[in-house]
């Protein structure tokens, strides 16, 4: 059988995925967490009187630290595998992808272990957030100029 | 292809992880796990520990050779069941085909004389093998329902020159196909072009045809991949009513395409069809997807190959 038939036949026969529901899921999730975010950071402008910025701060340390301890104990990935990639794609996300690889590697020692896995998939969104970050600033400075 | 006068499947014990356990095709099962892991501290050991309870089950003084094979870098799982056993030791690894490969390996020694009885090992662990092909277990990552999940637990079959419940008549190896399929998450799209291939060699060598099997079992292509093989092989105007694939009957709860893993298949043969009265003369289809991340990271198609076994139960 040839390359393109055979190609042609696998795409007929894989099932699909229900991308729809998948897209208002994740949209609906995300935005709820947005909402959540939102309202810690009325909180803290409203009751402890925290400007603006330092309270998207505690916002941003409230939701790592919920996630993280949510993947602690160990019912953060059946959240994930059910409300996808609004989950993931949050600041949740990140903290959970961090400390889903730390608990994995627990057992293979502190350095060799945790400590070179410790960014296994967040690495990679750490090194180029920098960079694009760079990148903005040098455009930034040079429309300035 | 291998022809066999005198060799027999004696004896087999399995122990199912706990999601295999509670899905329920799995009737006759030995040992059936509560979790994942089996009172060690990492799923590693788990699964070094399922492979040595399923050997101390199987062993006696007359083995000749152990045959072993699971799904972990170095086969270490594997490795480490066979240390302080005292016994001549064969490491296999042709993933998900594995069950054939090893089989054919026995079977060919005590064809030769050589041995007389022999003990084939293999396992997988669900989050082991995930922690190694792909995400930290913890991250929960999102599958696509062409996906297939591995499979988790250990068989041994003890093969041996003795009249035994089971005679293994024939097998051919089969080569390994470039799928052209380069998405880690369609093994099925990945295996089914190698089964075909082995599949037609083995009815070619052989000279019989799909309609002189009672079953024909492929291994672990799951609902997608059970659909190409089929739809390939009816195009090729073969016949394919006694067909079914072992890991598409897994997980029936899960959103995903079925069971893999070198011991999907063993599983469902040992620990379903057996017992079926209907099957007598069975044709095994191992497969397995020759997958490993560095061919997905530098954007290669993922080969794989398939062994056939042919069975029949003595009833």
């Amino acid at each position: 059988m040839k390359k393109q038939e055979y190609l042609k036949v696998v795409e007929e026969c894989t099932a699909k995925d229900k991308k729809l529901i998948n897209y208002v899921n994740s949209f609906t999730v995300g935005g709820l967490i947005g909402f959540l975010g939102e309202g810690i950071k009325m909180i803290c402008t409203n009751y402890y009187h925290l400007p603006v910025s330092e309270a998207i701060s505690y916002v941003l340390v409230i939701l790592i630290f919920i996630s993280c301890l949510c993947t602690g104990l160990g019912f953060f990935d059946d959240i994930v595998s059910k409300f996808r990639c609004g989950i993931v794609i949050p600041i949740t996300g990140f903290a959970h992808s961090i400390m889903s690889s730390a608990l994995d590697y627990k057992n293979d020692g502190l350095i060799t272990g945790v400590g070179a896995n410790f960014f296994r998939l967040a690495g990679s969104v750490l090194l180029y957030g920098i960079v694009s970050g760079f990148i903005c600033a040098v455009i930034k400075v040079i429309i300035n100029v | 292809m291998f022809n066999y006068k005198n060799v027999y499947i004696d004896d087999w014990y399995s122990i199912i992880g706990p999601k295999e356990k509670s899905d329920g095709n799995l009737k006759k099962y030995n040992l059936g796990l509560n979790d994942y892991y089996f009172n060690e501290k990492t799923f590693e050991k788990a699964e070094v520990k399922m492979q040595k309870f399923v050997l101390n089950h199987l062993k006696s003084s007359d083995i000749d050779v152990i045959c072993a094979s699971d799904l972990m870098d170095q086969m270490i799982v594997s490795n480490l069941m066979a240390e302080e056993e005292n016994i001549p030791f064969l490491g296999v690894y042709n993933a998900c085909a594995s069950f054939a490969a090893g089989l054919i390996s026995i079977a060919n020694m005590i064809q030769a004389k050589e041995i007389k009885n022999g003990i084939y090992i293999t396992s997988s662990h669900n989050l082991a093998a995930e922690k190694q092909f792909r995400f930290p277990v913890e991250y929960g990552a999102v599958k696509p329902v062409r996906s297939t999940f591995t499979a988790t637990g250990a068989i041994g079959v003890k093969v041996t020159n003795k009249e035994g419940k089971i005679k293994v008549i024939s097998a051919t190896l089969g080569k390994v196909k470039d799928s052209f399929v380069k998405d880690a998450f369609n093994m099925g799209g990945v295996m089914a072009i190698s089964a075909v291939d082995t599949f037609k060699e083995h009815l070619k060598r052989s000279h019989k045809s799909e309609t002189d099997y009672d079953l024909i079992l492929t291994g672990d292509l799951g609902a997608c991949g059970s659909k190409i093989f089929k739809k390939v092989l009816e195009k090729e105007g073969y016949n394919l009513k006694n067909y079914m694939d072992a890991g598409e009957n897994f997980y029936k709860t899960i959103d995903c395409s079925g069971a893999s893993g070198p011991a999907a298949l063993p599983l469902f043969l040992f620990d379903n069809v057996i017992y079926n009265k209907k099957y007598k003369k069975i044709l095994l289809l191992a497969t397995g997807s020759l997958h490993s991340p560095l061919l997905v990271n530098q954007k290669m198609s993922i080969p794989s190959v398939t062994h056939a076994v042919e069975i029949e139960v003595e009833r």
